[in-house]
């Protein structure tokens, strides 16, 4: 077994392009308490999936348009009547079930459920790597441009104002780069795993950490060791590898934070 | 020409408006304090100068090239964000170690530089984000309860630290509480806010005068009360701000 083989470097690749770009953003969703808001945010992909398969178009567009528009409409209505997270319950699960309905509604289309709510890494092609390391380009991008105000935005809303931050652009840069990273992460974890990939690699390296800035760097660390680790687990266990590349994340939160534990840090 | 003015600004907050045509300037160098009851739109009034909030009506100027330092009634850091004090200082725009040492030290926390925002007590946690309002030596200097959750001790001295900096960077100062006793002997202006500007005017130290108390109530333990409303010049809202007076002398 070699990572030279074709079909097994094109799923490392793009499990760590999804790594790369989840560990900046998973911060901000750990930090501002937005881990609702990231599965919502998935789970209503699977309705963009399932839409755009019905009008020929590409899965990665469909995914992405109905992400932002779940992502949008949260952030429209939070603030607005129902408690926050029970909006998301409503329209996170509404969003799964209408997805699953139409995706068993289309017609002349022979489509593998089971890969887009739990990844097909290995099945990932050329054209996808290149959509999903565009895709991670593009987020890793907007982290860094908005970086030093995003930060400031989150510590405080007022913070901001008066120091000429909009915090509700940087609201609406967020929420684009969650629509881009739930979009190229479907293929690699699948729509009912991608919040973990946010969290779990995010949540590993707080107790290691004591800026912001080592905290993406070590999450970037962590979803890298999770992909590696978790590409090899499933080939020896013959595991679905999208689960599996989660499962090591979760071995690595629990060794980071029993390592925080047993230093009697900051856990 | 004021720093800061406000022209007939009405401001609404969901259903409900929360100020309404309100006049207010601040000139260079002043202290001038808003006291009012709760849901008065004191804090309103600052996020409005700030720029969080827009007015429905009315017009507010800056003065060109304006910088405001501004301190949070309160900040929740989460404790999933690690960041030091240092670190905060720099955001958004990085600043040099020798301004952010002096900011800290003017506000007198000269050692926490290196120190975890989350590990903070709450005097600690004024006075960094006071060093952080003053970074950039302000024109303007907005405060907003500032001393919530300080003890009488702790906020007479933050207030005491308040007019060095004024001193010092020579801002000017705005400032909301409903700490009468121990602001008001600082202010050159107090503006009495319930929705509207009801009145303002010069406080006095008058600490024993029973018709101040009065008005501001056994709530100060009745030594206290430092600020003498003005009614002799005209105005026509008085009769609107006789009944948020009773409230806050049952406060």
């Amino acid at each position: 077994m070699s990572l030279l083989d074709d079909f097994l470097l094109r799923a490392v690749l793009a499990g760590l392009g999804v790594a790369l770009a989840a560990a900046p953003l998973g911060c901000f969703v750990v930090w501002r308490r937005m881990a609702y808001f990231g599965d919502a945010t998935a789970h209503a992909s699977i309705l963009g999936v399932a839409l755009a398969l019905a009008f020929s178009a590409s899965p990665f567009l469909g995914a992405l348009i109905v992400a932002l528009a779940m992502a949008g409409t949260v952030t429209a209505l939070s603030g607005k009547g129902l408690a926050v997270d029970t909006m998301l319950g409503v329209l996170a699960h509404s969003a799964l079930a209408f997805g699953l309905v139409a995706v068993s509604l289309i017609e002349g289309v022979r489509i593998d459920l089971m890969s887009y709510l739990f990844g097909d890494i290995l099945a990932v092609g050329r054209g996808d790597l290149g959509i999903i390391w565009g895709g991670a380009a593009l987020v890793i991008g907007l982290m860094l441009w908005r970086w030093q105000a995003l930060l400031t935005a989150t510590m405080s809303e007022e913070l901001a104002w008066a120091a000429g931050v909009n915090p509700r652009r940087e609201q609406i840069v967020l929420t684009l780069a969650l629509a881009l990273v739930v979009a190229v992460a479907i293929k690699v974890v699948g729509v009912l795993l991608i919040a973990a990939m946010l969290i779990i690699p995010a949540a590993a390296a707080r107790p290691l950490s004591s800026t912001p800035e080592q905290m993406v760097a070590l999450a970037s660390l962590a979803g890298a060791g999770a992909v590696l680790g978790g590409v090899q687990l499933a080939l020896v266990l013959d595991s679905p590898t999208g689960p599996t590349i989660v499962c090591a994340a979760a071995l690595i939160f629990a060794a980071s934070s029993l390592t925080a534990l047993l230093r009697g840090g900051r856990a | 020409m004021a720093l800061l003015e406000l022209q007939g600004v009405s401001i609404r907050t969901g259903a409900h408006m929360a100020l309404r045509d309100v006049d207010f300037a601040i000139h260079r160098g002043e202290i001038v304090t808003v006291v009012g009851p709760n849901g008065s739109g004191k804090s309103t009034l600052l996020r409005s100068m700030i720029g969080a909030v827009t007015p429905v009506a009315g017009r507010i100027t800056r003065t060109p090239g304006l910088r405001i330092g501004y301190v949070p009634q309160k900040l929740h850091i989460d404790p999933t964000l690690p960041i030091s004090v240092d670190r905060f200082l720099s955001l958004p725009q990085r600043v040099p170690r020798a301004i952010r040492d002096t900011a800290l030290e003017r506000a007198g926390v000269p050692d926490l530089a290196g120190r975890q925002m989350a590990a903070l007590s709450g005097g600690q946690l004024q006075r960094v984000l006071l060093a952080r309002a003053i970074l950039n030596a302000p024109d303007l200097l907005l405060l907003d309860e500032a001393t919530q959750g300080l003890d009488q001790p702790g906020s007479a001295a933050f207030y005491r630290r308040i007019e060095e900096v004024r001193d010092e960077i020579g801002c000017a100062v705005l400032m909301v509480s409903h700490e009468l006793h121990v602001v008001m002997s600082a202010s050159d202006r107090v503006i009495c806010l319930n929705g509207h500007v009801c009145c303002e005017g010069h406080p006095e130290v008058v600490a024993s005068a029973p018709e101040y108390r009065a008005l501001f109530g056994t709530g100060t333990g009745g030594a206290l009360a430092l600020y003498r409303h003005e009614h002799d010049h005209a105005h026509d809202h008085d009769e609107t701000c006789a009944p948020s007076h009773a409230h806050e002398a049952a406060e």
